[in-house]
């Protein structure tokens, strides 16, 4: 029972983390119907610029753990973002309306530069980074053998994780920019003599899927302590399978395909062989597309970004 | 004044673009994460910073002065941007058989030495492969991100049946073929049904779980170590040993000296006979009722249901023919190799393998072929820049697509051609890729 309690536990903080990174996919695919395969690596950019702000914090002597935690989410978030939109300027948004494997081929192409400009950049070796934020709680303390660990980071992931939610499907069904977003979903040559502005919108929405995943790398870096050039690859994978998994398109679904990837992966670790984790993650999510080809919440009329 | 009034906006521009580039390096360039005895620590380099800036700023002006440059002349501009439909028709059958004639003569030819037929052989290698996925992706439309998976079971087919059976190559070939052929129906089976981009998802996942599977099932495929002391190809039983005990050698049998290149130069013409087959097959069959099935069914699935062509029957079997020729060409490669591991099947070459047909142009056969050379055959001359080669090859990949979108011999053949009205139907072809 508290072997079991643990693994939710994990479960659920890996989970909100693909989750973030799925909310990339989903909503970038929602509006423009491409598979942003760079978005991987956006999430890894975000968990190097991360790393470098922590040790930055830590040379200009802020020791206040969450201002540091703070400031480093902001500028992971900022420059991530630079770099999301950079990439839809100079890779996507050329392409746009041109035959459909043109963009994919050139996300392939922009995920690979960007993995070896990072390796070349900051070197292929694994960079680690003491932990930052120590301690929790101990539950179930009954069962001397095994303690259920709820530890504070994994509060703090779970927070940020619904605070960002809460915040962005408030963005999304509550403001113009919202509004505007979904019309281009719907209809993009219409929301265009609407007067909406397309290409800004497409772009913000590369920004807000970019700096999603710059908080999804900070927890990845603060998680596991360990990150190098090549994360992004497994990650983007799974992120993207999450995606698919809630029902491409749905903000709620991605989130939901993300808790659940987490989860398959904490319980599948804890109770069978570590190495087939991902083989379990993907014959789930072949399962799910055969007898529901939408996802789990993707119906066709769905509020979708 | 009409120069300067021009350049301003274009400084704005370049300015902007410097400015973002320097943004862009400003964190990945501009700190350097060192790792010294007390774990890591942050290294400055500033100057990389400007230098990416400057580089930028320059560069985009250059391009937009250029670009004016050009387009102050359009009438020149707008006669090679029309599509000519007529000419390539000619051209290209020429093209082609020139370059059979120059693959068949490379042995033979005064430069070629063991580097150049090494290489030779492997680009063959991604031009058969490439031929193969562009019966799924150029000819049926279908998506497929794990076409790796197909050439791991193809080599390890071959690498297991020989080693546990002791089976010749010439009779696991054919096996390689079926088993990847049997998997790509055991995929495609329950998937194909699915849309586009699901497929691809799920192929994508399917590479991966090859992968896994091959390196965690230590027992039968030896986990990451791999298979190794695959046996090596003879010449219809002919061994290329300079003694073999009991049996004839290639050299005794023809009468000539004992060299090694006799075995590159047979694995060369191995290669380029299995590869010649899959475009022989992929140019005949598609003038057959299936593959004019499949073309169909990659313009207008509702069409074609209409039709009375079963979609998800005709979809299986061009995934399970694509699963075939890499079948093939994985038990080639892992008869060059004499040893496979699963490193060899990352999801990297699935891209690699994607990116030649389409920056080929789907569809297009010699395009297939001058795409492997750009991103196969030019990288493998520039092996000892090993880490700025895959930079390059990703540009690459994204400026041939900003380039030319549609790949780059994109014009192709007409499946049909109307007695009446050639250059029309021609058209509407070019159109529908």
């Amino acid at each position: 029972m508290e072997y079991f309690l643990q693994q939710l536990i994990n479960g659920i903080s890996l989970g909100a983390i693909y989750g973030l990174i799925a909310l990339g996919y989903t909503m970038v695919y929602g509006i423009i119907g491409m598979i942003n395969f760079a978005h991987g690596e956006i999430y890894m950019i975000g968990a190097f610029v991360s790393l470098i702000g922590f040790l930055f914090m830590g040379i200009i002597g802020v020791t206040y753990v969450p201002l540091a935690l703070f400031i480093v989410l902001l500028m992971a978030m900022l420059f991530t973002a630079i770099y999301g939109w950079a990439i839809e300027r100079i890779a996507y948004r050329p392409l746009r309306g041109s035959v459909k494997l043109a963009p994919l081929i050139s996300a392939i192409g922009m995920s690979i530069v960007l993995q070896n400009y990072v390796q070349l950049a900051q070197g292929a070796r694994v960079k680690p980074l003491q932990p930052i934020i120590q301690g929790g709680f101990e539950l179930f303390t009954g069962n001397a053998d095994y303690h259920v660990r709820l530890s504070y980071l994994q509060i703090v992931i779970v927070l940020v994780t619904v605070v960002l939610m809460a915040g962005f499907t408030y963005v999304i069904t509550r403001t113009s920019l919202g509004r505007a977003q979904r019309a281009t979903e719907q209809d993009m040559t219409m929301a265009l003599l609407s007067g909406v502005n397309v290409d800004r919108i497409i772009s913000t929405t590369f920004v807000m899927g970019a700096a999603l995943a710059a908080v999804a790398g900070l927890m990845v870096t603060l998680y596991y302590g360990v990150i190098d050039f090549y994360i992004g690859f497994i990650a983007g994978m799974k992120a993207f399978t999450a995606a698919v998994l809630g029902g491409i398109g749905s903000l709620p679904g991605a989130m939901l395909g993300g808790l659940l990837i987490g989860l398959i992966e904490a319980f599948w670790s804890g109770y069978f062989t570590i190495g087939y984790k991902d083989v379990a993650t993907f014959s789930i999510l072949v399962l799910v597309l055969i007898f529901r080809p939408t996802g789990l919440l993707g119906k066709p009329e769905v509020e979708k970004v | 004044m009409g120069t300067l009034s021009r350049l301003t906006p274009h400084l704005k521009d370049s300015l902007a673009a410097g400015l973002l580039a320097g943004l862009l390096a400003l964190p990945m360039l501009g700190f350097r994460l060192v790792d010294s005895a007390q774990g890591l620590s942050l290294d400055y380099r500033f100057t990389w910073v400007a230098i990416a800036a400057a580089t930028v700023f320059t560069g985009r002006l250059i391009l937009l002065q250029a670009g004016d440059a050009i387009r102050r002349r359009p009438s020149q501009r707008s006669a090679s941007t029309q599509p000519q439909a007529g000419r390539p028709n000619k051209l290209r059958p020429i093209l082609g058989w020139l370059f059979i004639a120059g693959a068949l003569v490379l042995p033979w030819a005064p430069l070629a030495d063991r580097n150049l037929l090494d290489k030779a052989t492997l680009l063959l290698i991604y031009v058969m492969l490439g031929w193969g996925l562009n019966v799924v992706v150029g000819l049926a439309g279908l998506l497929d991100l794990g076409y790796v998976a197909f050439y791991a079971v193809g080599a390890y087919s071959y690498a297991l049946l020989s080693q546990n059976f002791g089976l010749s190559f010439w009779i696991c070939l054919p096996l390689a073929g079926l088993f990847s052929a049997s998997f790509g129906m055991l995929l495609g089976f329950p998937v194909l049904r699915l849309r586009g981009d699901y497929l691809a998802i799920v192929t994508l996942g399917f590479g991966e779980i090859v992968r896994v599977v091959l390196l965690n099932w230590q027992v039968v495929t030896g986990g990451p170590n791999g298979v190794s002391g695959i046996q090596r190809p003879s010449f219809f039983g002919l061994p290329f040993l300079a003694t073999a005990p009991g049996k004839t050698t290639f050299h005794e049998f023809f009468g000539l000296p004992f060299s090694p290149d006799h075995r590159i130069v047979f694995l060369y013409y191995l290669i380029l006979v299995l590869a010649l087959v899959t475009n022989l097959f992929t140019l005949r069959i598609r003038r057959l009722p299936i593959g004019r099935a499949w073309e169909a069914l990659r313009e207008d699935e509702t069409a074609c249901r209409s039709l009375g062509i079963d979609p998800t029957k005709t979809k299986l079997s061009a995934f399970a023919i694509g699963a075939m020729f890499a079948g093939f060409a994985g038990s080639f490669f892992a008869t060059r190799q004499g040893f496979i591991s699963p490193e060899s099947f990352s999801f990297l070459e699935s891209a690699i393998i994607l990116a030649i047909v389409v920056l080929g142009g789907l569809g297009s056969q010699i395009g297939i072929v001058l795409s492997a050379f750009l991103l196969v055959g030019l990288p493998e001359w520039f092996r000892d820049l090993q880490q700025y080669r895959m930079l390059a090859f990703g540009g690459a990949m994204v400026l041939i697509m900003l380039w030319r979108p549609r790949g780059l011999l994109s014009n192709r053949e007409p499946t049909i051609r109307l007695a009446s009205a050639p250059s029309r139907v021609a058209q509407t072809a070019e159109d529908s890729v």
